[in-house]
C-alpha cells in the first residue's frame, strides 16, 4: 500500500512538474492571432487556431473539441468587439477556465489596441449584423497588427514572467522586420491609391484606409445578410454611373456573387486570403500581406 | 550636434571680415576676446534652444499618443447608465397546426405524463421566453428563462445560479435547470429542428427532464472533449410537483466526450442514466371501453439514454452547406403503482432526424421516431387497461427558412402513429424569432 502511494505521488510530482515546464498554451479565434502569437512566442507557446481562413468567423459552432482546447488555455487571444459573440460565451461558460474569462488578464482582445472604423451611431438588428464597437476585421491593415504585437507582446510577459524578456526580444524583432515590410507593401502598393472597388461583404474597411482604396458598392445589401439577385442587380446599375476596378471577397465568402459581378460588369474579381492560410502563399502573416498586394496589384493592371 | 556646427559657421561667417578689418594687434585681441564671449553666449543660446525643441517635441508626442489612446478607448467601450444590466433575451413563438385528429393525446402502451402531444390545432401563440442573464460577481453567473404559456400563464422555466471560477474546471449550477442527459435535453425549444420533441422524450421524460436541484459537471483535461457530470434533484419529472421530502428525489449521472474528425466533422455522444421517484405522475390514456382516462403513477422510474450527434461542413464553414445526424436511444424502468394497483414496465424508443443545409438560409430535415411496447405488467389494472404490443411511431420532414440567425420560419409536415386507433397527420407552420441580446447556441 505505501508503495502504492509512493507510486501515485511520485507520477503526480511529475505530472506537476511537467506542467510547470510545459509552454504557454495560447487559445487563438483567429488564425492571424495564433500566427501573431506564433511569431512573439516561439518554442515558448503552443499556439491553437480555433478557426481557419475558410470558415466565417461570426458562425463557429461551439464545438466540443474547443471547450477541450479552451479549458487549458492560458491565454486567450481574441478580436473581440463582439466578432466572436455567438460562440465564445458559451465555450467560455463551458470549459470551466477561470483565468481566461471575459475581463481577466489571460482574456485578451487585439481590438481594444487599434482604432475602430465604421463604429455605428444606431444599433439596429434591422441593419444587418452590426458590431456595436466598430468593424471587427481589423486584420487587414498590418499597422493594426504591429499595433496589437506590443500589446500582446507585452501580455505574454504578463502572463508568463519568466520569458519576459524572451518575448520582449522577439516582439522587437519582430517590430522592426514588420514596420520594414510595411514601409515595402506601401511603395509596391502606391499605384491602388484611390482605385474604386466593390466589396462582397464589409471586411476590408482596415485595408481601405491603409491604401487609399475607394469601396464604391457592397454586394451584401447589409452586413452578413447574403447577396440577392434584387441588389446585385442594383450594384451592377451603379456601376455603369460609378465604375469600380474590382470586386474584392475574403477566401471564406461563396464565389458566385462576385462571379456574377464580375462577369457583367467586367471588372475582375479579387479573392483575397484575408487571414492567415486563405491561400496557398499565405502561410504567415507576411506573406499574407504580400498575396494581398499582389492580388490587389495584378487586378489593377 | 549639426545645429550646433551650422550657428557657429555662420557667426564666423559673419565676424571673420570685420577681424581682417582691424590691423592692430591689441584690437585682434580685443576682437578674439569678443569673439570668443559672442560665440559662449550663442552656443548657450542655441543649447537652450535646442532643449526647448526638444521639450516640446516630447509633449507633442506625448498628446499625440494621448489622444490615440483616446480615440481607441472611446471606439473599444461604449458606455452608457444601464452597462451592467444583464442581458436580455425574448423569444417569439407562433404556430399555426392543421391536424387530422383531435387533440385528445396520448401513447399507445406508454404512462407519458407532463405536457406532451402536438398541441391545440389551428392559430396558436407558442411559449414565449424571455432570458435574462448576467454575471453575478466574480464568483457567479446566473439567469432566469420564463415561459409566458399562450393561456396567460407564467412558468418557470430555468432560473438557475452558476460557479465560474471553481479550480479544475468544475462547475456547479443550483436552481431551477434543464438536465444535462441525452442530446436534446438542454437545449431550448426555440433551437430545436422541429416544432416538437422526439416521441421517446415526451413519453419518458415528460418532454424534457427540468429540475429544481444541483449539477455537479467536470471537464477533463483532455484533447478529447469529456465532461462528466451528477444532478440531485427534488424529481419534478413530466410535470409533476416532486417530493416534499428531505434528500434529492431524483439522481442522475451523465458523460459526454466529443471532438473533431478533420476540419469538416465534429461530434459528440454520450451515456445518462437518470433515477427519479415520482409521486403522481398523470398520463392521459383510452381505456378498454375507449373511454379517455387519466392514470396516475407513483413509484421508481429509471431512464437509461445513449446520444450521439454528428455535424458536418465543407471545411468548417457552414454558410452554404452542412448536415448534422443526430439519434438518441432511452430505455425506461418503471415499478410502482398505477392508480393504486401495482404497475411495472420495460420499454424503450428511440429516433434518428438528418437535417441538411442546402442553401444559405434554408435547411431541409427528416425525423423518424420509434417506441417499442416492450413489457408492461398492469397488475389488477388489466381489467380497465389493455396490454397491447403496438409500437407507436412517427415520420416528420420539416423545411426551414431562417433570414438570419434570429428568425426562423418552418413548415413541417408529420404522419403521427402514437394512437393505435387514430394515425393523424399533421401540417404545422411555425415561427420563432429571437429579440435582444445575442444568443450563443450550444453545440
Amino acid at each position: 500500500m505505501k508503495r502504492f502511494i509512493q507510486v501515485i505521488a511520485l507520477s503526480i510530482f511529475f505530472m506537476a512538474s511537467q506542467t510547470a515546464n510545459a509552454a504557454l498554451n495560447i487559445f487563438a479565434c483567429e488564425p492571424e492571432w495564433g500566427a501573431l502569437a506564433q511569431e512573439l512566442g516561439g518554442d515558448k507557446v503552443t499556439v491553437f487556431s480555433a478557426t481557419n481562413a475558410l470558415q466565417d468567423v461570426h458562425h463557429i459552432e461551439a464545438k466540443p473539441s474547443l471547450v477541450a482546447q479552451l479549458r487549458k488555455a492560458d491565454l486567450l487571444v481574441c478580436t473581440g468587439s463582439e466578432l466572436e459573440i455567438g460562440w465564445l460565451p458559451v465555450l467560455l461558460r463551458q470549459a470551466g477556465n477561470e483565468k481566461v474569462l471575459a475581463g481577466k488578464p489571460a482574456n485578451f482582445e487585439a481590438a481594444h489596441y487599434v482604432h475602430m472604423l465604421e463604429v455605428p451611431t444606431r444599433l439596429d438588428r434591422a441593419d444587418g449584423d452590426v458590431h456595436p464597437g466598430g468593424n471587427p476585421h481589423i486584420q487587414t491593415d498590418p499597422r493594426n497588427i504591429g499595433k496589437v504585437a506590443e500589446a500582446l507582446a507585452q501580455r505574454l510577459a504578463e502572463a508568463d514572467a519568466a520569458n519576459a524578456t524572451f518575448y520582449q526580444g522577439r516582439y522587437k524583432d519582430f517590430d522592426q522586420r514588420w514596420q520594414n515590410a510595411i514601409k515595402r507593401w506601401q511603395a509596391e502598393a502606391a499605384p491602388l491609391k484611390g482605385v474604386a472597388i466593390v466589396v462582397q461583404h464589409k471586411g476590408f474597411p482596415y485595408l481601405e484606409d491603409w491604401l487609399g482604396l475607394k469601396e464604391v458598392a457592397t454586394l451584401e445589401p447589409k452586413p452578413g445578410v447574403e447577396p440577392t439577385s434584387a441588389h446585385l442587380v442594383e450594384v451592377l446599375a451603379q456601376l455603369q454611373r460609378q465604375p469600380a476596378k474590382m470586386v474584392i471577397r475574403a477566401a471564406y465568402n461563396s464565389d458566385r456573387p462576385s462571379q456574377w459581378l464580375s462577369e457583367r460588369a467586367k471588372i475582375p474579381s479579387v479573392e483575397l486570403p484575408f487571414t492567415v492560410g486563405g491561400s496557398e502563399r499565405a502561410k504567415d502573416l507576411f506573406s499574407l500581406f504580400d498575396d494581398t498586394i499582389q492580388r490587389l496589384l495584378e487586378a489593377n493592371k | 550636434m549639426t545645429n550646433k556646427l551650422m550657428a557657429r559657421a555662420i557667426a564666423l561667417a559673419f565676424l571673420l571680415p570685420a577681424a581682417a578689418q582691424a590691423n592692430d594687434s591689441d584690437e585682434m585681441e580685443k576682437l578674439r576676446g569678443e569673439l570668443q564671449e559672442m560665440k559662449k553666449t550663442y552656443e548657450s543660446r542655441i543649447q537652450s534652444l535646442e532643449s526647448r525643441l526638444n521639450q516640446t517635441e516630447t509633449i507633442a508626442n506625448g498628446a499625440d499618443k494621448k489622444a490615440d489612446d483616446a480615440a481607441v478607448q472611446a471606439s473599444a467601450k461604449p458606455t452608457s447608465s444601464n452597462a451592467f444590466n444583464p442581458d436580455i433575451s425574448l423569444i417569439l413563438t407562433g404556430t399555426l397546426a392543421n391536424r387530422s385528429q383531435d387533440s385528445h393525446y396520448h401513447i399507445t402502451g406508454f404512462q407519458a405524463g407532463g405536457g406532451i402531444g402536438p398541441g391545440s390545432r389551428g392559430f396558436s401563440l407558442g411559449e414565449s421566453e424571455l432570458g435574462v442573464y448576467a454575471n453575478v460577481d466574480d464568483k457567479f453567473y446566473g439567469g432566469l428563462n420564463l415561459a409566458l404559456a399562450p393561456d396567460n400563464t407564467i412558468g418557470v422555466e430555468e432560473a438557475f445560479i452558476q460557479t465560474t471560477s471553481l479550480p479544475g474546471a468544475l462547475t456547479v449550477k443550483a436552481g431551477r435547470f434543464f438536465s444535462s442527459i441525452g442530446y436534446l435535453n438542454e437545449q431550448h425549444a426555440h433551437t430545436w429542428d422541429f416544432v416538437d420533441n422526439p416521441l421517446a422524450y415526451q413519453a419518458f421524460l415528460g418532454n424534457q427532464f427540468g429540475d429544481d436541484g444541483v449539477q455537479l459537471k467536470w471537464l477533463a483535461p483532455t484533447d478529447l472533449f469529456v465532461e462528466l457530470g451528477a444532478e440531485l434533484g427534488r424529481g419534478r419529472i413530466a410535470d409533476t410537483a416532486g417530493r416534499d421530502k428531505n434528500g434529492g428525489s431524483a439522481g442522475s449521472v451523465f458523460a459526454h466526450v466529443g471532438g473533431d474528425v478533420g476540419a469538416s466533422s465534429s461530434w459528440r455522444a454520450g451515456l445518462s442514466y437518470l433515477t427519479a421517484s415520482t409521486e403522481n405522475r398523470q398520463s392521459n390514456d383510452l381505456d378498454a371501453a375507449d373511454a379517455n382516462v387519466i392514470n396516475s403513477f407513483t413509484g421508481n422510474s429509471k431512464v437509461w439514454i445513449a446520444d450521439a450527434v454528428w455535424k458536418w461542413a465543407p471545411n468548417g464553414n457552414a454558410s452554404n452547406t452542412s448536415v448534422k445526424l443526430q439519434g438518441e436511444y432511452l430505455h425506461r424502468n418503471e415499478d410502482g403503482s398505477l392508480n393504486t394497483d401495482n404497475y411495472s414496465a420495460s420499454q424503450d424508443g428511440w429516433y434518428v432526424q438528418g437535417v441538411y443545409k442546402f442553401l444559405p438560409y434554408w435547411r431541409t430535415g427528416l425525423r423518424y421516431d420509434q417506441l417499442n411496447s416492450g413489457s408492461v405488467n398492469y397488475g389488477a389494472n388489466t381489467a380497465n387497461l389493455v396490454n397491447t404490443d403496438y409500437d407507436p411511431s412517427r415520420i416528420s420532414w420539416m423545411l426551414d427558412y431562417n433570414p438570419s440567425e434570429f428568425s426562423r420560419v418552418r413548415l413541417q409536415l408529420s404522419q403521427d402513429k402514437s394512437r393505435q386507433e387514430a394515425t393523424d397527420n399533421q401540417v404545422f407552420i411555425q415561427y420563432q424569432m429571437s429579440l435582444g441580446a445575442h444568443g450563443a447556441h450550444k453545440y
